[in-house]
Parts: structure tokens; C-alpha cells; sequence
């Protein structure tokens, strides 16, 4: 490769006082004092989080109070990390929901080895795993970064429903009559 | 049951490509030989052929030839002898190969009834999937993943029918599930002789059903669940337990009888969740007992016997040798060996190093019970055929071991190694264990644990490998699924260990023993461990024919006949 050497050009004499620079500097100071705001006082300030955010996995309850999950462990499957342990189990005959046959025993999301990258959401055949947006997670062990059925229900919530597939289906058998 | 194909072979013709097939092979079978597959449900190849799914539709041909000459009328197009196709599908699996039959599965008419039976069959299917044990081995899905639509043009309402009826103690009916493919009553027919299956109602109304007061009770209940094309039947054992696309897979053996049933083992993380049939048709076909696979529940029970003990404080294997060795130093020249016929071959051949090590000859004790004419058979041992292959014994075990007995009360036997045999159900009372230093290689907490000296922990039969040989002189292999609790120890390397400790040496893994082995035992002289394929090999059984063997006749078995 050739070498280009190049002439340095000398100062001016404005730049060798440097006020020029010492003025510019100032001005964006002064700038900034006078402008809105842009940081938060955080975790005192909290940011608005925006809609579709990928925050930690939880799990959600339809709006009548059913654990939507009916561990069928496609989740389990397709977690990169292998963050997921799901205990399958039963539902008791005598439950509401017994209609349903299946629910985790329990279930558990390893903080520490999750991506966040919502493939268990993507996954999911019942809508009952979601990344919302809950993003911090913190705990003093390990084992505090797991987050059981318990946890994962409790951060997830409620979320609306459009299908109600399974209620439809009780009530067609209710009625002895088909479903759609 | 199809009847054995005789050996004259015909040649047919799959999409193009001639097949050489036994006479008496159907469509399907014979597009199998060519790597083509037909679709099917209600198909099995050791149940009768009912027709019924209509998945298995392909074209057929005969080659035309002028009806009054018999000449070949050929295509002038080609050249070749022109084919009559049938206008309308057949089904494959009740056309039998005949010769010059020609057989199209590609055609559009043939993709057409594929997507139209499938289309037909998800009318009424409930989206259970997500809830459904079957789904991962679900024939249904895998049928509508290469034939099925995608969505639905059904806008009519669905069925609803009963989701847990209870068929019997170890089998589930979901009815909206199942496709009336009539596999499960035509097994109970056939096969386990317990013809308490059958569809009421009609139509879309048809639901699969017990006999009135009658129920799935029969030792071979399971076998239902295993060919049911979906997920209709489902064990009660298994259900909701884990997805099978998380199991890994084991060849093993059922150790219930000494007929060996082909089995795998279905395990998680060293978790086993169920055992399965594996397919031999020279043993077990597609089958096996529902009680054969309970026995994995011993794996994990609460009675699991995990560290060595000296008298019934835990030790350290060394202090427990060292205990053991002094033991039967102590007692040499009394010193008895009580070996298994539970114990694998290799297990065997190390009981009798061991006992020619001790300077005497190895006990075995006989297990019987009714055999079911199917796949249990009256020697509940499984490998005392093995015992007898490796040298272990020459004679029949009896039942009890009485001379033994005899021997202890006469004060002949101060100490009795036991490799796996509980003696008090063997036929040693209280007072002859109490008499005894008792050395004692087992799985689990007994009276013989109880009352032994020295306890060493060993493996049961889904934690290690090694062979059996069942009624048939067949050896098969079984291999490790699961590993050992901690603290327990390879049956192979305490028997080596022991064999140390009474100033013999032996090898302690499977390949090392195998080494030894197969030059010792004449009937294993040619055969190698890796050389045992899934099915078995079949030893020779010549020099054991005149042995009053007791089992009865069984599925592949036939007792030779009385003297
Ligand atoms: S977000 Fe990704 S990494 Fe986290 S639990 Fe879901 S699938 Fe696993
Ligand atoms: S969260 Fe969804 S994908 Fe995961 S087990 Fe439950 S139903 Fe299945
Ligand atoms: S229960 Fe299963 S095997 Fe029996 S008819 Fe229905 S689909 Fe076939
Ligand atoms: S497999 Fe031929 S009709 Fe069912």
C-alpha cells in the first residue's frame, strides 16, 4: 500500500486562543440545561413500555379465571435455552375446569437461561404463554430466577380471550349437541 | 392372522418398479418392499383385514390379454403388453399380490382419496393435540401432514362424545378421538382371545364400547392402546405423564417369563415413563402383557436398596468387600452360591467363576406359574436358559432350594452368597438364614437383605445391559436406559469384585466378560456381543433337548413333544 504522507495545517490564530471552542462547548452545555428532560429517574421513574415489547414469560389466565395452559410442552420443545420445565398433570373430574383434561402440574421458567426471544409464545396452541412487559428481573440465587407456576401466573395475569374454545365445547356437550 | 407367506415369490409392479413378494403379500406390504408408502389406519399386519379407513385406496391393473386367444395385447404407443387399469380405486390392504399386478399410488385420482378420506376423517376429530398423548406418534397427524388441507370447510357442528370413558383398569376411551378403525376389537378377538370390544350406534353416532357388564380387563389391554391409530385409547398409566417426543428409546427384554418379549424402554432425564412392545415376529410379534410393563415401577420404589451395608449399617464398598471376603474366608469349604435365573448370561458366567472360586457349585431356584398360552409362559425366570448355555447348572432348577437346605441344618453350609435370589421365598426358613452369614447381591429391601451379612445394591434390568436367552435358545440383548441409583453397583463388578475378595479375578464390565466368555462357553464360541442382532440369535439347543422343560405352548413356541 502506498504511503500518502500529508502536510499538517497550521493553527489560525482564533484556534490557537481555543474561545471558539471553549463558546461551543458552552453553548451545548447551556443547550441542555434549558431543554426537556430525556433520562428517568429510574426505578423510582419507570419508561412506558411500548405495546409488543418481549419482556419475561408469563403465564395467563382467560377472563374466567382458567389457567389457559394446557401443558401439551410445545414450549418446552422450542425454548432455545431449554429455559422451560414443565410438570404435565391431570385436572381433577370434580374441577370447573375438568372439561379441559389437562393442566401443568407445575411449570417453570429459568430466568437465568432465557433469551427472551418468545418462541414459547409463538408456539403455543392455547395462547397461554406470553412475553409482556414486565423486563426486570433480579433475585440474590439462582434458584430466585426461576420462576414457578405460582410466579409465572401472578406476573402473567389476565388476557382477553376471542375463542373461549373450550367453554364452547362444555356447553355443546351440556347441551348434547355439537360445536362448531 | 395373516397365515405364514409361503415362499413362492410373484413379481408385481409398484408405480413402475417390479417387486418380487411372497404370494399372499398384500398392496401395501409389497409397495413397502419398493420404499413406497400407502397410507392406512385400519390396516395391521398380524390382525385380519377389515377395509374399513379407506386410506390404503391405489389403482390397480392386470395386463390385458385378448380373451379368447389368451395372446398379450400390446401397446403400440410403448411396446409393451398394455395394462387394464380398474377405473375405480381399491383398496390395498385387501388386494393380495398376484402375478403381473400393477399398482399406481401416485396418480391424482389416488391424491384426490387421500385428501378426501382424510378430509372425511377430520370432520368429526376434535383439535385436541395440544391435550392428546398420542399426539407425536398420532398416525392422523402424520397422514394430514402429507394429505390433509390445512383448514376446514366443515361449517356444520361437530360431534361432542364422551372424553375419559374408562374401558377397563388400564385403558382410557376417548371416543370423539377415535376413527372406528376397529383395530381394538379386532384384537381382542384375535389375539387375546377376550372378545369384549364393539361399536353401538350408527353413523356418526358410532362409539366404541365394551360388552354390557363386560371390561377391558385382559393381560394384553395395553397392546390396544399401542395400535390404535390416534389417540382413542390411551393407557391410564401414562396419561398426561410426559410427551413423547421427549423420550428416548431402549431395547430391552421382559423379564416376566422366559419367553422374552421384545421391549422398549420410553425414558426421560433417567426417568422411565412407559415400556412398550418392540416388534419380533419370531418372538413376540407386535405385542406384549400389560404386566410387563408395570415392572419399571420398581426402578424408583421407596424399597430400592442404594449403599452397601454391613449387617443393617450402611458401608463403604471397600469395609463391605473387605466384611464379605472375610466372611467367606471364614466359612471356606461351607460356603454356598445361590445364583439367578433373573441374572443375565454375563451375570451367570461370573456366578459360576465365582463359585468355582469358592470351590463349589451354584444353586438356582425355579419360578413357575400357569403360563397364558400367549406371551407368558409357565417358567417365570427368564434366562434359565442361560443358566444352563453358561455352565451355571446341567440340571432343571427345582422349585425349592431343599438340598441346600438339607446341607445347612446338617451344618455343611455356614455362609451362602445369594446373587439376586431372595432365599425365605426360595425355601430357606428364619432360623436357616439365622444359622448363616448371608452375602447378598440384590435390588431390593427383602427378608434375605434383612437378615444378610454383607448387602451389595446391583442394577435391575433397565439399568444395565447384557443378554438372556428365552425358551426359544434365542439370545437377545437388552441395553442399559436409565442409569443406577447412586450409590448402587454394576451387577458385573460386584460378582468381579467378589470373585476377587474370595481370591479369584474375573473382568467386571459386559466387554471385558464377553472376552472371556465366549471362548469358555461352547455355545457362545462364534458369537459376539456385538454380533447379537435386535431379534436374537438362535443358540443351538440340541444337548438340552432331553430337559423336562415345563413351559407350554405360546406364541412362537411349541414344546418339544414328550418323550
Ligand atoms: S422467551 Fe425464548 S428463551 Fe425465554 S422461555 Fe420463551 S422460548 Fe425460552
Ligand atoms: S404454555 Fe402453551 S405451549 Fe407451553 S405447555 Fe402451556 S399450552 Fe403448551
Ligand atoms: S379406539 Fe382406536 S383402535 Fe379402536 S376403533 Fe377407535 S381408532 Fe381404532
Ligand atoms: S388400511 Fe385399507 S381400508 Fe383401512
Amino acid at each position: 500500500m502506498a504511503v500518502v504522507p500529508l502536510e499538517r495545517k497550521p493553527l489560525t490564530f482564533a484556534e490557537r486562543t481555543y474561545l471558539p471552542q471553549i463558546a461551543e462547548g458552552l453553548r451545548t452545555t447551556w443547550r441542555h440545561l434549558v431543554r426537556p428532560k430525556t433520562t428517568l429517574e429510574y426505578p423510582e421513574q419507570r419508561p412506558a413500555v411500548p405495546a409488543g415489547y418481549r419482556g419475561v414469560p408469563t403465564l395467563v389466565k382467560d377472563p374466567n379465571g382458567r389457567e389457559k395452559c394446557v401443558s401439551c410442552q410445545l414450549c418446552e420443545f422450542v425454548c432455545p435455552p431449554k429455559a422451560i420445565r414443565i410438570t404435565p398433570g391431570g385436572i381433577a373430574e370434580d374441577s370447573a375446569h375438568a372439561h379441559v383434561e389437562k393442566a401443568p402440574r407445575e411449570f417453570e421458567i429459568d430466568m437465568l437461561r432465557c433469551i427472551y426471544c418468545g418462541m414459547c409464545q409463538e408456539v403455543c396452541p392455547e395462547e397461554a404463554i406470553w412475553l409482556q412487559s414486565q423486563y426486570s428481573m433480579t433475585g440474590y440465587s439462582r434458584e430466585e430466577m426461576v420462576n414457578n407456576k405460582a410466579r409465572l401466573y401472578e406476573l402473567g395475569g389476565t388476557l382477553p380471550d376471542e375463542h373461549f374454545k373450550w367453554d364452547h365445547k362444555k356447553a355443546a356437550e351440556e347441551r348434547g349437541g355439537g360445536h362448531h | 392372522m395373516i397365515a405364514a407367506p409361503k415362499p413362492d415369490l410373484i413379481t408385481v409392479n409398484v408405480d413402475g418398479r417390479d417387486v418380487s413378494v411372497p404370494k399372499g403379500t398384500n398392496v401395501i406390504e409389497a409397495a413397502r418392499q419398493v420404499g413406497v408408502d400407502v397410507p392406512y389406519y385400519c390396516y395391521h399386519p398380524k390382525l385380519s383385514i377389515s377395509g374399513n379407513c379407506r386410506m390404503c385406496l391405489v389403482e390397480i391393473g392386470m395386463p390385458a390379454v385378448d380373451p379368447a386367444t389368451k395372446a398379450p395385447i400390446m401397446d403400440p404407443a410403448t411396446g409393451k403388453q398394455r395394462i387394464n387399469w380398474i377405473p375405480r380405486p381399491q383398496i390395498g390392504c385387501a388386494t393380495n399380490a398376484s402375478p403381473g399386478l400393477h399398482v399406481r399410488t401416485q396418480t391424482p385420482q389416488i391424491k384426490d382419496c387421500r385428501e378426501g378420506v382424510m378430509e372425511f376423517l377430520l370432520v368429526n376429530h376434535p383439535l385436541d393435540c395440544p391435550i392428546c398423548d398420542q399426539a407425536g406418534e398420532c398416525k392422523l397427524q402424520e397422514q394430514a401432514t402429507g394429505y390433509g388441507r390445512g383448514y376446514s370447510r366443515y361449517i356444520e357442528e361437530k360431534n361432542v362424545k364422551p372424553k375419559r370413558t374408562r374401558l377397563g383398569p388400564r385403558v382410557t376411551l376417548d371416543d370423539e378421538r377415535c376413527i372406528l378403525c376397529s383395530r381394538c376389537i379386532r384384537f381382542c378377538k384375535e389375539i387375546a382371545k377376550d372378545d369384549v370390544l364393539g361399536f353401538v350406534d350408527r353413523g356418526s353416532y358410532s362409539t366404541l364400547t365394551c360388552y354390557p357388564g363386560r371390561e377391558l380387563a385382559n393381560n394384553y389391554s395395553l397392546n390396544t392402546v399401542d395400535i390404535c391409530p390416534v389417540g382413542a385409547l390411551t393407557s391410564t398409566d401414562f396419561r398426561f405423564k410426559m410427551r413423547v417426543w421427549f423420550l428416548k428409546q431402549t431395547n430391552s427384554i421382559d423379564t416376566e417369563s422366559s419367553v422374552g418379549a421384545n421391549t422398549v424402554v420410553w425414558s426421560r432425564e433417567g426417568v422411565i415413563h412407559r415400556i412398550t412392545p418392540r416388534q419380533n415376529d419370531a418372538v413376540n410379534d407386535t405385542w406384549m402383557a400389560d404386566s410387563g410393563r408395570e415392572l419399571y415401577k420398581a426402578v424408583r420404589a421407596a424399597d430400592r436398596l442404594a449403599s452397601c451395608r454391613i449387617g443393617s449399617a450402611e458401608a463403604t464398598l471397600d469395609s463391605a468387600l473387605l466384611t464379605a471376603g472375610t466372611l467367606l474366608r471364614e466359612a471356606a469349604g461351607a460356603v454356598a452360591v445361590v445364583g439367578s435365573g433373573r441374572s443375565s448370561v454375563e451375570e451367570q458366567f461370573l456366578t459360576r467363576r465365582l463359585a468355582e472360586s469358592l470351590g463349589t457349585s451354584a444353586h438356582l431356584v425355579s419360578r413357575t406359574g400357569p403360563g397364558d398360552g400367549l406371551l407368558i409362559s409357565a417358567d417365570r425366570n427368564p434366562n434359565v436358559r442361560g443358566a444352563l448355555v453358561t455352565g451355571l447348572i446341567s440340571a432343571l432348577p427345582p422349585s425349592r432350594l431343599e438340598a441346600l437346605a438339607a446341607a445347612i441344618d446338617a451344618g455343611k453350609v455356614r455362609a451362602v452368597v445369594s446373587v439376586g435370589e431372595d432365599l425365605a421365598v426360595a425355601g430357606l426358613t428364619a432360623a436357616q438364614l439365622a444359622k448363616i452369614a448371608v452375602v447378598y447381591l440384590g435390588t431390593h429391601v427383602n427378608a434375605t437383605s434383612a437378615a444378610a451379612r454383607v448387602t451389595f445394591p446391583t442394577l435391575t434390568v433397565f439399568e444395565k445391559s447384557g443378554c438372556f436367552v428365552n425358551q426359544q435358545f434365542r439370545l437377545q440383548r437388552f441395553h442399559k436406559a436409565v442409569p443406577g441409583p447412586v450409590g448402587a453397583i454394576d451387577d458385573l463388578a460386584a460378582l468381579s469384585k467378589l470373585i476377587g475378595a474370595a481370591g479369584g479375578s474375573a473382568p467386571a464390565d459386559l466387554h471385558a466378560v464377553w472376552r472371556e466368555l465366549a471362548p469358555a462357553v461352547p455355545a457362545l464360541r462364534e458369537v459376539s456381543l456385538a454380533g447379537v442382532p435386535d431379534s436374537g440369535l438362535v443358540l443351538d439347543s440340541a444337548p438340552y433337548a432331553a430337559l423336562p422343560f415345563v413351559e407350554g405352548e405360546t406364541l412362537h413356541y411349541k414344546p418339544a413333544a414328550k418323550a
